[in-house]
């Protein structure tokens, strides 16, 4: 398998801080989208910045299409498109007006792509950035990032404080984006619904350690969380559960096979979870 | 073409696939040969994630109902008779399973379950 983006042990601390990144590893296929999970201030948005290499980091390795990128390697910058949280174009800018700086600072900048996407988000080109919403803000942000023809997308919460239609559009968009096989995606969301529909893989971060890589089609599908009594708890093997949550009338197992364990210890309810209820356990639950 | 995507089933979004489109097949809708779209563009169209679709042309490809080239793309594999036959006994022994099941619970007797199967078999 090749792999647009590899991060190995890749390790960064702040003075004066209890803040790490901690041996963070994982690693995305081509033509695949990541999604990236954990709390706020987990480290996501910290991982993707050492992965931009705007931040220096400690130790470890990042490889972008297999090689590593240091400060003068502008053509795998040219191959990397980003939106971030804050969308940070200067206010007193058109679309129009930006196009120009960005047509200056990219060599593929695809300037009748730009007007054909800026156009299909109904966006308008001459109208000041600061009269924008903020879903037109991102929207915007998306369209400079796709306009200059990345291989790889890193979206940090793209789609957060946007309107389900808006968000729906977006996903549409991303998809697209990776029907080209040698494009791939690394998007942190807190919406996790939108990761359950598009997602390939998903990364989950805790206090800037990688808890959990894994399919998301398996982690559907094929994990599964136990409601036990407190009985059924009991008779549970150590090794068949990744966390457990004790709450008031029962105790929350998250388990790996489903089936597996529907078989082994008959009459123990097994859900399927959502990732907002795996990420809940794999955090807050004791292991 | 056409397919349907509930989020609302414990029925996963592979096998919504793969079960829609060998029944395409087997009623004929789809033809040998037929192509049926990429991955990548199933993936779009129905919004979901491309390894999902990825596992459901795994399998169909697995059970012979359709055949991937690269670089050219998927279509309907030469029809097998035998499969499809088959594949329409293991859903025919899955709902007779259920219904011996729910009859056994019920305390209903095996021959009026058989009674029952001719009427339907015979009037169908």
């Amino acid at each position: 398998m090749t792999y647009s983006l590899e991060i190995d042990h890749l390790t960064k601390t702040y003075p004066n801080s209890n803040f790490r990144l901690d041996n963070v590893s994982f690693s995305i296929p081509r033509g695949t989208i990541m999604g990236f999970v954990g709390e706020n201030g987990a480290g996501k948005t910290t991982t993707m910045n050492a992965v931009l290499n705007t931040i220096k980091k400690d130790s470890g390795t990042v490889k972008l299409f297999g090689r590593e990128m240091d400060d003068k390697d502008t053509d795998i910058r040219e191959q990397i498109g980003v939106v971030f949280d804050a969308a940070n174009f200067p206010e007193v800018l058109t679309p129009l007006k930006l196009s120009k700086v960005m047509a200056s600072i990219y060599k593929k900048w695809d300037q009748p792509f730009f007007v054909e996407t800026v156009e299909r988000f109904k966006l308008d080109m001459g109208k000041k950035i600061k009269q924008y919403s903020r879903g037109m803000k991102m929207k915007l942000a998306l369209a400079v990032a796709l306009s200059h023809r990345p291989q790889l997308l890193i979206l940090d919460e793209a789609t957060s404080g946007l309107d389900p239609i808006v968000r729906d559009e977006i996903l549409g968009v991303f998809l697209e984006f990776v029907e080209d096989e040698n494009h791939s995606i690394l998007m942190s969301s807190h919406i996790t619904s939108d990761l359950e529909k598009i997602a390939d893989y998903i990364t989950f971060i805790h206090q800037g350690k990688i808890l959990l890589t894994e399919k998301k089609d398996a982690l559907i599908y094929d994990y599964g969380i136990a409601r036990c009594k407190a009985e059924q708890f009991q008779i549970i093997d150590r090794e068949d559960m990744l966390a457990y949550k004790k709450r008031d009338y029962q105790i929350d197992v998250l388990v790996e096979d489903r089936k597996a364990f529907e078989r082994k210890y008959g009459g123990v309810v097994v859900d399927m979870g959502s990732i907002d209820e795996i990420m809940l356990l794999l955090i807050k639950g004791e292991q | 073409m056409e397919i349907i995507i509930s989020s609302n089933t414990s029925k996963p979004i592979y096998e919504q696939i793969t079960s829609q489109i060998k029944a395409m097949i087997m009623n004929g809708e789809l033809q040998t040969g037929d192509p049926i779209p990429s991955m990548r563009s199933l993936a779009k169209s129905i919004h979901v994630s491309v390894i999902t679709v990825q596992k459901a042309y795994e399998d169909l490809q697995r059970d012979g109902f359709i055949e991937t080239t690269v670089g050219r793309g998927s279509f309907v594999a030469a029809k097998n008779r035998d499969f499809i036959q088959e594949e329409l006994q293991k859903k025919v022994e899955e709902y007779l399973n259920l219904a011996a099941e729910t009859a056994r619970t019920g305390g209903i007797p095996l021959p009026k379950v058989i009674e029952l199967l001719t009427i339907f078999y015979t009037e169908g």
